[in-house]
Order: structure tokens, then C-alpha cells, then sequence
């Protein structure tokens, strides 16, 4: 049963003189800080200007595919355009997006500790992610890349002239950042609870970040070593994937994909954490089948390890292994049903209210749903030879990337902006916002399912004539969708000294995190809080603020 | 304690320090939470190593099984003898590393200092004895490449003498890269453990690791271990498994 709750009175509410954004001044305070609610701003800042960086290169594709002729873009400048936004959106968005910004933020407030593990390799990740994004940088301004976000050997070692080494580069110390923020995370979740904080006690976006963490520091090196040896095989020739040598492209898909498709679960699971928590809020109801999704959330690691192979159904894989590899692919859907099951099971007979970060839930739920779904057409073996390298599977990837990880990073920064900054965004504008996203996802990417399974192939410029109404479809879809963007861009900047003042705990929400001030003090905690109640427990809650004056400052 | 005067001016505060020592970093709330955190925390950093070996590992797997003879052969050249001797070095510093551990744990500066320069020393003579190893695959002809030669390369079987097919014997080139590349790599991490150790000796020179806070050289010997433990499992997979061919 859902408790009620009102909501404290804004009008009240007053910023606290010392916080962690004004306890140093400059630059310096901020480069060099050990604190991780400032690297999390770190991290917003530098992830949101790559966010538009990529969505430039999205919207120069889209423009391209309006008309069925190659008349925008040169086909060698296509190539490098769905390359680099490929690359970027990976790599320098969607695997830090949550983990290194809310989670960066949230996870230590949430156990109950003052830092995480350790804080310099918290900075020194950012610093890597820095390194890595300037290496990508260089290779764009000097003419990009244009062997795909994959870096699909023997094209990337023999066939092309592009700065596919500069790229690699960029990407493997990239990946050093993820692997260390994800070993920061583990350690924290382990070392760091308060006292009293049971693993069961966790948020469960603790326990989606501890699942998305082990997937970083088991796969993250694979692909590091992998695109090692594609730089080597292209400045010395080594002949590890050449045939012509010996050697075996098959094995450079297979470790590569050994990383790229946990990847895809680095970076949703971290969303289900947003989204576990966004529900219960905003349904003021513990989350059902608590231990069910905690689970899910392992389970979707675990089994991310082994269904790689189903990138490859059509590379010439046996067929013995297909069938293995079909048949687990499907048993990943069972995990994250459970999940989309229990989240509509918390809302059912909750009281539910419709601010933006719920608006954005409600949207992962339903694009996650179709974007799972398609993703079983997919993983059935004789589906996937029609689908695969069409728009089908680019449509499918969007739907559980932006429609799923997209909504609930935006879900997540909505919820979390008050704890951040003290000040709310405004809400109605941002309710149009998340509609508008909604509307304009999709009316980009459903188009595509439907002109993928008729056949036009993925990563041309040039498309039969047929295919253009649902292409024009798509790109006018992609100008609301930019707009959908755009706005949180502008309001929640303007939101920093115009915002009404949060308070503490806006949302009556349960977390540690919402029960000191905000924003928080640079040590979080005056004393290590220890926890006596269950997660999601709204009638404490409601207990506690009946007895407890709230101070803030 | 140095001086008596000192110990109990402020010996009112020397509870204090003890829950509370200087090296006690303010977001933990006790010292062995701290050693605890580090110490997990290089075990998982060692497991992403494992997993960072392993493509290459996986490589030498697959071409191991695809092009035997060839693995045969460019196992065969392959000098025992300094292969061996390197395995001998390499556990030799394995101890004087834990001997090192040792020391900082009954807080001997002495100790310390002898084992850390002890170790140095012996990561040394590994890295010199394998670039006597390397040139000598120059010298042979045996790097990867354009001037790569295959005369040496004979059939893995009783009759010593017959040389191996032309396209088999080129397929030496991947043995020989993966040899370079993964010594090369575990070679990359000892350059990278003697620099921290020469740090780590610096820093023990001036006295650190004598108050009970040895995490830091803990720590240190589990990446060295691990290091070592990578060429227990190289050397035989490059130097011996082949040595005695079934066929």
C-alpha cells in the first residue's frame, strides 16, 4: 500500500550557507578535487557538450537520409558521420552517462559514506575520460574515422586511410576511466556501507550500478587489449586478424563483442537503477519484488557475458553455437521482464504523481519494453539473417539506448537536480520536455523498424525511392526529438539561479541521500548516519517528519 | 619513541591518535576499513589484468590449435636455458618481495630497504636477461616482418631435419608475435613495477611504512605476484609444452 505523503512546503525552504559547491572557490578547487559530487559535475558538464556533439553528427545524417539521393554528404563524410556519432555516443556518453554522474553523485550519500573508496582514482577517471575524448577530438578535426563505432577488422587495419589509430586510442583510454569508476563502485558498495546498511537495505540503484560495475571491470580490458592489438595489426602488420597471414577476423569479433555487448548492459543497467528509484518515489510505494529486481540486475550481468555471439549469427559462426548463443540471448529477456513487471506491479494502487522524472519513467518503461522485444526477433536465429544490418537493428538499439538509457538519464538528472543544486528546474517546462522527447522518439525510430524490415540496410547514404516517406518521417521525428533536448539545456542552466529553492527533501523520497541538506555539505554526513529501516520505507518516513523539525544550514 | 619529553607533552592526545592516526583518510571511519578498501580494491584492479591478458591468452589458444607445427617449431628455437633462468629471478624477486612485506609488517626500515633493492635488482636482471632473449630473435631473423626468415623453422617430429611447408612455417610469424607481444606486456608491467618500487624505496629511505601503515607495500607486493604469477603461466605455454612434441 502506498503512504501518503504531502510534500514540504517550498516557501520555507532556505539554501544552506556552506555546501559542497561553495566550500573552495576557482578553478583549481574544482580540477583538483577529490570530492565526488564535484567530479560528478565534472562529469555532467563534459558528457552533456559530447551529448550535442553527437546529436550534431545524428542530425546531419538525418538530413542527409531526407531525400533517397546522395545529395547532402559525400559518401566517404556518411561513413566517418555515423562513425563518430557512433563512437562518441558510446563511448564518451552512454557508458559514463549515469554511473559517472548521478551515480558519481548519489551512490556514496547512498550507502552512507563520506567519499567513495577513492576519491583520486575518482578524479584520475575523469582525467582519462578527458585524455580519451581528446584524442576522438583530434581525430575528427583532422578528417575522423570512418571504419564504423566497431572498428570491424580486416577494414580497419587494410582498408582504409582514416585516423582509425588516433580513434583506438582515444577509445582504450576511455575505457580505463569506466574501468575504474566501476571499480570504485564495487569497492564503495562493499568497504564504505554505514552501519546498518545490509545489502538488502541497499537503494536498488546501488545494487544496478554494482551489476553494471562488474560488467566494466570484467569486459572494459578485453576490448582494451583488442583494440591494442588492431592498432599493432595496423602500424606493424602483426597478422593476428589478417587471413592473409593466418590470422582469424572472426577472433577480433569475438573479443570485441565480448566487451561491446555487456557493454549495452554497462549501459542500461545503470538506467534501471534510475528508474527503480523514480517509481517508488513517485508512486510512494516500496518497490515490489524488492529481492526480485535486485536479482534481475546480476542476473542481466551474468547472462550479458554469454550471448555475444549473437552479433555474429551472420559472420560464418557454427551453426551449433548460433543455436547456443539464440537460446541464452532470450534467457537475458526473462531479467529484464522481471524488472518491467515488478516496476508496473509497484505501480499498481500507488499514488502516483506526474512530475517530469516519473513523465520520463513512464517513457523507458514503454520504449524499453519495444526495444527488449524487438531485441528477441533479433536473437531468433532465422529473424536475425533477414533483420541484421538493416535499419530494423538500428531502430531496436535507439529504442533501448535513447528510448530506454536516454529517458532515464534524463529521468535520473531531473530527480537528482534539486539534491545537486538546491534549486528546482521548472516544472512545467520540463514536463513538455519529456513529452516532447516522447513524441519525437517516436516518431524517429518507429518509422525505422518498419523501412528495416522492408529491407534498406543500415550505414548508406543512398536508398531506393520507395523507402522515403518513412525516412522523412524519421528525420522530421529527429527535429522534434532535438527540441526535446534542447530545452533541458536551457531551462535547467537558467534553473541554477532562478530555480525555486529545493529544500532537503522535495520529493519525500526515502534515500539517505534526500535526508541531508541540499546541496549537500562536501563530507555529506556530519556524523556516519546508521540506518534502521528498510529501503523504500515511506512510513518511516512519514513517522520521521511528524517528530523531527527539519534544519537546514 | 625518540625523545620521552616529547611522548608525554602530548601524551594526552596519544589515545586520540591511535583511532585517529595521521594516515587515516577522512572519508574512512576506521584503519583497517582503509586497509580493507585497498587492499579489495588491487584485487579487483588484478582481476580487470587477468581479464586484459586474457584476449591474448585467447589468441595464443586458437592459433596454438590452427597452426601446431608452426607453434612447434618457434617454441623449439626458443633458448631454455634463459627462459629458465628468468622463471628463477623472477620467483627469487617474488620472495624478496614478500620478505619486503614482511619487514614493513615488524616495521624493519633495514629490512625493507634491503628487500626493496633486492627486488629491484632482480626485476632488472629479468628485463636484461629477455632483451639478450630479443636480440637474439633479431639476430635470428625471427621478429615478425618483412625480413622475417624461416630456415631455422623444422618439422615438429622424429626426423629433426625435415623444414616445415613454406605457408606453415610463415605461420611461425604469429607464434613469434604473440611471443613478443605477451612477454612484451608482461614486460611493460615490470618496467611499470620497478618505477613504483624505486618510488617506494625513495619513500622507505625517509622512513614511510614504519608506523604500522603498510597497505601501500602490501598492495604493491600483490601487483608483483600477480606479475610474476603472468610469466608462470607464460613460460610454459611459450617455452615447454612443445618441447617434446607426441608425434
Amino acid at each position: 500500500m502506498s503512504t501518503i505523503v504531502t510534500l514540504p512546503d517550498q516557501q520555507d525552504a532556505r539554501l544552506p550557507k556552506l555546501s559542497y559547491l561553495n566550500s573552495e572557490y576557482g578553478l583549481k578547487s574544482w580540477l583538483l578535487t577529490g570530492d565526488h559530487k564535484r567530479i560528478a559535475m565534472l562529469y555532467l558538464i563534459s558528457i552533456t557538450f559530447f551529448f550535442f556533439v553527437g546529436g550534431a553528427f545524428a542530425g546531419l545524417i538525418r538530413l542527409e537520409l531526407l531525400t533517397p539521393l546522395p545529395d547532402l554528404v559525400a559518401s566517404d563524410t556518411y561513413n566517418k558521420l555515423f562513425t563518430m556519432h557512433g563512437v562518441i555516443m558510446i563511448f564518451l556518453f552512454l557508458v559514463p552517462s549515469v554511473p559517472a554522474t548521478v551515480g558519481n553523485f548519489v551512490i556514496p550519500i547512498m550507502v552512507g559514506a563520506k567519499d567513495l573508496a577513492f576519491p583520486k582514482i575518482n578524479l584520475l577517471s575523469w582525467y582519462l575520460y578527458v585524455a580519451g575524448a581528446c584524442f576522438l577530438v583530434f581525430a575528427l578535426l583532422n578528417g575522423g574515422v570512418d571504419t564504423g563505432w566497431t572498428f570491424t577488422t580486416p577494414l580497419s587495419t587494410h582498408y582504409l586511410n582514416t585516423h582509425v589509430i588516433t580513434a583506438a586510442m582515444g577509445v582504450f583510454i576511455a575505457g580505463f576511466s569506466s574501468i575504474f569508476t566501476g571499480l570504485n563502485f564495487i569497492v564503495t558498495i562493499h568497504r564504505m556501507r554505514c552501519p546498518g546498511m545490509t545489502w538488502f537495505r541497499l537503494p536498488l540503484f546501488c545494487w544496478s550500478h554494482y551489476a553494471a560495475s562488474i560488467l566494466m571491470v570484467l569486459g572494459t580490458p578485453v576490448l582494451a587489449i583488442t583494440l591494442v592489438l588492431v592498432m599493432l595489426e595496423r602500424t606493424i602488420g602483426i597478422g593476428v586478424f589478417d587471413p592473409t597471414k593466418g590470422g582469424d577476423p572472426l577472433l577480433f569479433q569475438h573479443l570485441f563483442w565480448f566487451y561491446s555487448h555487456p557493454a549495452v548492459y554497462i549501459m542500461i543497467l545503470p538506467g534501471m537503477g534510475v528508474i527503480s528509484e523514480v517509481i517508488s518515489t513517485f508512486s510512494r510505494k516500496r518497490v515490489f519484488g524488492y529481492t526480485a529486481v535486485a536479482f534481475s540486475s546480476v542476473a542481466i550481468a551474468v547472462f550479458g557475458f554469454f550471448v555475444w555471439a549473437h552479433h555474429m549469427f551472420i559472420m560464418g559462426v557454427s551453426n551449433y553455437s548460433a543455436l547456443v548463443f539464440s537460446l541464452l540471448t532470450m534467457l537475458v529477456a526473462v531479467p529484464s521482464a522481471i524488472k518491467i513487471f515488478n516496476w508496473a506491479a509497484t505501480l499498481y494502487k500507488g499514488s502516483i504523481t506526474f512530475e517530469t522524472p516519473m513523465l520520463y519513467a513512464f517513457g523507458f518503461m514503454g520504449l524499453f519494453t519495444i526495444g527488449g522485444l524487438t531485441g528477441v526477433f533479433l536473437g531468433s536465429l532465422g529473424m536475425d539473417i533477414h533483420l541484421t544490418e538493416t535499419y530494423f537493428i538500428v531502430a531496436h538499439f535507439h529504442f533501448v539506448m535513447v528510448g530506454g538509457m536516454l529517458m532515464a538519464y534524463l529521468s535520473g538528472v531531473h530527480f537528482w537536480w534539486p539534491k545537486m543544486t538546491g534549486r528546482m528546474y521548472p516544472e512545467s517546462m520540463s514536463q513538455l520536455a519529456a513529452v516532447t522527447t516522447f513524441i519525437g522518439f517516436i516518431l524517429t525510430f518507429f518509422p525505422q523498424f518498419i523501412v528495416g524490415y522492408l529491407g534498406m540496410p543500415r550505414r548508406y547514404h543512398a536508398y531506393p525511392p520507395e523507402f522515403q516517406v518513412l525516412n522523412v518521417l524519421s528525420t522530421a521525428g529527429a527535429s522534434v526529438l532535438g527540441i526535446g533536448y534542447l530545452l533541458p539545456m536551457l531551462y535547467m542552466p537558467w534553473s541554477l539561479k532562478y530555480g525555486k529553492i529545493a529544500g532537503s527533501n522535495p520529493w519525500q523520497a526515502t534515500g539517505l541521500e534526500w535526508q541531508i541538506q541540499s546541496p549537500p555539505l562536501t563530507e555529506n554526513f556530519v556524523d556516519i548516519p546508521i540506518m534502521d529501516h528498510e529501503a523504500y520505507d515511506y512510513d518511516w518516513l512519514a513517522h520521521k517528519t511528524e517528530h523531527e523539525v527539519t534544519t537546514v544550514g | 619513541m625518540d625523545s620521552h619529553a616529547i611522548a608525554t607533552e602530548h601524551g594526552e592526545h596519544e589515545l586520540h591518535d591511535e583511532e585517529h592516526p595521521a594516515y587515516l583518510r577522512h572519508h574512512f571511519v576506521t584503519v583497517d576499513q582503509q586497509r580493507e578498501t585497498a587492499s579489495f580494491g588491487m584485487w579487483l584492479f588484478l582481476l580487470t589484468e587477468i581479464m586484459f591478458f586474457g584476449g591474448l591468452f585467447m589468441a595464443y589458444l586458437l592459433y596454438r590449435n590452427w597452426y601446431y607445427d608452426a607453434f612447434v617449431a618457434g617454441s623449439n628455437t626458443l633458448g631454455i636455458a634463459l627462459g629458465t633462468t628468468n622463471t628463477a629471478v623472477l620467483i627469487l624477486s617474488s620472495f624478496t618481495m614478500a620478505m619486503g612485506v614482511y619487514s614493513a609488517e615488524i616495521r624493519s626500515r633495514k629490512g625493507l630497504l634491503t628487500s626493496l633493492s633486492c627486488t629491484i635488482l632482480l626485476g632488472l636482471v629479468f628485463l636484461g636477461i629477455k632483451s639478450v632473449e630479443y636480440h637474439e630473435k633479431y639476430v635470428e631473423h625471427h621478429i615478425p616482418g618483412a625480413s622475417f626468415s624461416v630456415e631455422d623453422f623444422v618439422h615438429p617430429s622424429d626426423k629433426r631435419d625435415v623444414p616445415l611447408a613454406p605457408d606453415m612455417a610463415q605461420h611461425a610469424q604469429l607464434f613469434f608475435f604473440l611471443y613478443f607481444a605477451m612477454t612484451g606486456m608482461h614486460a611493460l608491467h615490470m618496467i611499470i613495477g620497478i618505477s613504483i618500487l624505486f618510488v617506494l624505496l625513495y619513500q622507505a629511505y625517509h622512513g614511510a611504512y614504519m608506523n604500522g601503515h603498510t597497505s601501500t607495500i602490501d598492495n604493491f607486493g600483490l601487483y608483483w605476484h600477480f606479475v610474476d604469477i603472468v610469466w608462470i603461466f607464460l613460460f610454459p605455454l611459450l617455452y615447454l609444452i612443445s618441447r617434446h612434441p607426441l608425434k
